[in-house]
Order: structure tokens, then sequence, then C-alpha cells
């Protein structure tokens, strides 16, 4: 099957994905769920690796800045900059590619090869529905949040190396992210966030779907998986950035 | 009953069916059987729908698979009871979900009133005090049990079960053998079996379709399979020692 074929299906899926949840009381449960295991069990990762990156952002700008005519106080303006923009809504959400596109796929890989999902379509059930719309719905509502902490810690973790190691002052550093706050930026890093969170649902859960074969197929598929969300993510980056900053 | 008319189903260039007619009736226990590779699964896949045949007809009680509308199909869909051949038992519930869950999706009935119906067809299945077990923490048997409890908890009207005692100890698969006997029974169900499995042929065959290569080989009763000269069929049934020898036995004795 040629990349276009495949592209075409995903699309032909998102279309079954995206009707009416047979029952209302069946789809909170499923999105309840989604959201404990898309979502909260993703705070810890997001929030262990803001925080040391965001420190080691700050370090390298604060090492690589060195000149008696360059004020101090840039060192927090480029973290926060860099955070904000980049390290937060796209490097964390190619984590959460990693960790919550591989669970999807194998979770749902395995439904299909275990004839979980023919039992469901036997009973009358839009499986696509069932299975997919709880996790969209998840991850677009949630990421925002885990984003937005990532953004905090990633801040925070900035300034913590530097009152650790003395490289600059905790009055520099929070000069510095006071600096030009522009409002947009947020805006435009939860659209990014939000785009993103629906590439980390839909790819795995169609790269899952769709799986022929046994439990090596299933491996295959999650790292399939996770490679092409990971592209996606890198291509809408792009192009997000043209449409909304230049 | 169900009545199947000139089902032909193909993969690519490859024909699996090619051509099956056969009629099932209700209250009664169907069999198919058939050498691996003969058409078995796809036969049965494409009478729930999960294929769609290229041509033929399945009827549903007067009711023609080729000319439903997506809600007819829904709405026949939850007629239908199936047990497929690894349980298909969702991994994140538990038993008692697991069977309660057709009921949540298509009923709006009160959660007590749905518990009931679940521990009723546990019951049924001899499957009490396993509510809140997992699917990994049950044997093999009882993965089927609560496989046929999911399968019967709507009241179907039709049953299928794609090879229900694959991977059973002979003592667990004559169990599991009653139990979808006695259901038909009960509720005079229109049961399909695909099996591989001698004795349920002898003890609950009764009507019995041989497949071969995608045709209809041969069809009748339990009691007519040992009288039958058709080389297929005693080629396929026959051919451990131990069955040649009954089958000798049981000729003899109706001489």
């Amino acid at each position: 099957m040629n990349y276009l074929e495949h592209i075409g299906k995903y699309f032909i899926m998102l279309k079954q994905v995206f009707t009416r949840p047979q029952r209302t009381r069946v789809f909170k449960e499923a999105f309840f769920r989604e959201i404990d295991e898309l979502g909260l069990k993703s705070i810890g990762i997001i929030s262990f690796i803001s925080f040391f990156i965001g420190g080691v952002i700050a370090l390298q700008t604060a090492l690589n800045l060195e000149g008696p005519l360059i004020p101090k106080s840039l060192i927090g303006f480029a973290a926060k900059r860099s955070i904000i923009l980049e390290f937060a809504p796209t490097f964390c959400s190619i984590i959460l590619a990693g960790k919550v596109g591989s669970y999807i796929t194998s979770s749902i890989g395995t439904m299909r090869v275990t004839e979980q999902i023919d039992a469901l379509e036997v009973m009358g059930i839009n499986s696509l529905n069932y299975l997919v719309l709880p996790k969209v719905i998840a991850t677009i509502l949630f990421y925002p949040f885990l984003i937005i902490l990532g953004m905090f810690l990633g801040i925070f973790g900035g300034w913590t190396a530097g009152a650790l190691s003395g490289i600059f002052t905790s009055v520099d550093y929070i000069a510095g992210i006071q600096i030009d706050f522009q409002p947009f930026l947020i805006t435009y890093a939860l659209i990014k966030t939000l785009v993103f969170a629906f590439l980390i649902a839909t790819i795995p859960s169609y790269q899952g779907y769709y799986v022929k074969g046994g439990s090596l197929e299933v491996g295959k598929a999650s790292t399939k998986s996770v490679v092409w969300t990971i592209v996606a993510i890198v291509f809408a980056n792009y192009f997000l950035t043209q449409m909304l900053l230049t | 009953m169900i009545e199947v008319q000139n089902l032909h189903k193909g993969f690519g260039d490859v024909q699996i069916l090619k051509g099956i007619s056969a009629t099932f009736e209700a209250g009664k226990t169907s069999l198919i059987i058939g050498q691996s590779g003969s058409g078995k699964t796809v036969f049965l896949k494409s009478l729930i729908g999960l294929h769609t045949p290229e041509k033929g007809k399945v009827i549903y009680d007067g009711r023609v698979n080729t000319e439903f509308s997506i809600e007819q199909k829904r709405q026949l869909r939850q007629e239908l009871g199936m047990v497929f051949q690894g349980s298909a038992l969702f991994d994140s519930l538990t038993v008692e979900e697991d069977v309660m869950f057709p009921l949540k999706m298509f009923t709006k009935k009160p959660v007590d009133e749905m518990l009931d119906r679940v521990n009723v067809v546990l019951k049924r299945v001899n499957l009490e005090n396993s509510n809140k077990k997992f699917p990994a923490e049950l044997s093999g048997g009882m993965q089927k049990r609560v496989a046929i409890a999911r399968a019967i908890v709507m009241n179907p009207k039709y049953l299928f079960c794609d090879e229900p005692n694959s991977g059973l100890d002979p003592q667990t698969a004559i169990v599991i053998d009653n139990l979808i006997q006695e259901i038909t029974d009960e509720y005079l169900i229109t049961t399909v079996i695909n099996t591989h499995d001698m004795n349920s042929v002898m003890e609950i065959g009764e009507k019995i379709v041989f497949l071969k290569n995608g045709y209809k080989a041969w069809e009748g009763t339990n009691k007519e399979i040992f009288k039958t000269d058709n080389e297929a069929v005693v080629d396929f049934v026959y051919s451990s020692n131990l069955f040649k020898k009954v089958r000798e036995a049981y000729l003899n004795e109706t001489k």
C-alpha cells in the first residue's frame, strides 16, 4: 500500500471516528479512563523532563551569552521564549508521541489480533468511534494543561539551575522572564498543542486498528506509529509556525 | 432460520467460498466442519457480516442481508451472539463488566437490573463467584463460558461459535458442547458452530455441513455421517483409527 492510500484510509477512518457515540454513559466511562491512561499517567515524565531540560536550556544560554554588553536578564528571556515556543509544545509532544503513541497502537492492535474488535463489530458497535473518539477528546482536552505544566516547570527548572549553580542570579532570571510578554505566543503554543494532541491520538490508533497478523506485527506497528507521529508533528510544527508567526 | 444462497467470497485473486448454499434451522445446532483452509471461518464471518460476500445472500428469518440499511444491519447484529475462537474477552474489563457490556450499549436498564441479568447468565454457564475477575485470571474453559454468557446476555436469536472447543481438554470440551446445546434448546436459538472436534460432530451435530476447498461437499445429520459413503467426508471424519473403529462398530450394530 502506498502513502497516498494510507492517507486516504486514515481520513476514511476519521469519518467513522467522528460520529455520535452510541451510548453517552459508555462514552463518558471510556473518556475518563483515557484521561487517566493518556493524561494523568503522563504527568510524571513531562514534569521530570520539563524541569531538567528547562535547567539545561538556562545553563546553555548563560554559558553562550557571555559578554560585558549582554544583560544577564537575557538568559531568562531566551529560556522563557525557547520553552514556551518550542520546548513545551513540540518537544513534550514528541515525548508523548513515544509514550502514548506506542500504548495506543499496542492496545488497539492487540484488540485487533485477539478478535476483540471483531467482537465489538458483531455486537453492532462502531468500534472506531468507541475506541478512538474518547482518546482524541481526552488528549485534546488534557494536553494543553500538560503543556502549560511543562512550560511552568521548564521555566522553574531554569531558575533552579541558576540558583544552584550561581551562574546567574534569581533577580536577573525573573526580570528576564518578565520582558516582552506576548500572550499570543502562549496561544500559538496551545494551538500547536491541540494539533499535536490530535495527531498523537489518531495516527497510532490508525496503525493499531488496521494491523494484521500477530504480536510481532503489533510491535512493528507500534514502532511505525511512533515514527510517523513524530514525522507528522515535525511537519505540522513547521507549517503552523509559518502560518501563525510569519 | 438462516438461509444461505450461493455465497461467494474471495481475497484478492484467491477465491475462498465458491457458491455455498445451506439452511440452518431455528432451535437446532448446526455444525460446519472441514479441513483447515476449507473456508469455514470465512463462511462464518460472512454469515455474521464481518466479511461482505461478493455474491449470494444470507437470509435471516426472511430478512435479506444485501437489502439492509445501516440501521437494519445494526439492529440485526443485536440479535446475534458470537463466541470467538480465542474468546475475545475485553482484557481491561472484569467478567461482570464484559458480560454487561452489550446491555450497557443497547439497553437503558438501570445498573441493578443489568447486574441481575448478568448474574442469571453467569449462573446459566456455571460461572458464579468470578464476577470481579479479569480474563487473564481465568482458565481457557472459564473464558469460553464467559464468552458464551456475553453472547447470550441479550437473548440472541442466532448464536455463532467459532471453534468453541479449541485448546480445551476433552472433558471441558464436552461441558462446553452440552452447554451450547442446552442453551440452543432452551431459547430456541439458531446455532451455527465451526468445529474440528469430532466429539462435537457425534454429540451435538443435529445438522452438519462439510466444506471442502470452498464448496459444500456434503450435508446431513450426525446419524447420517456414520453411513455416508462420501469419500471426502469419510477421509476427513474417520481419519483416526479410533473413529474408523467407532464407525465400523456403529455400522455392524445397525446392520
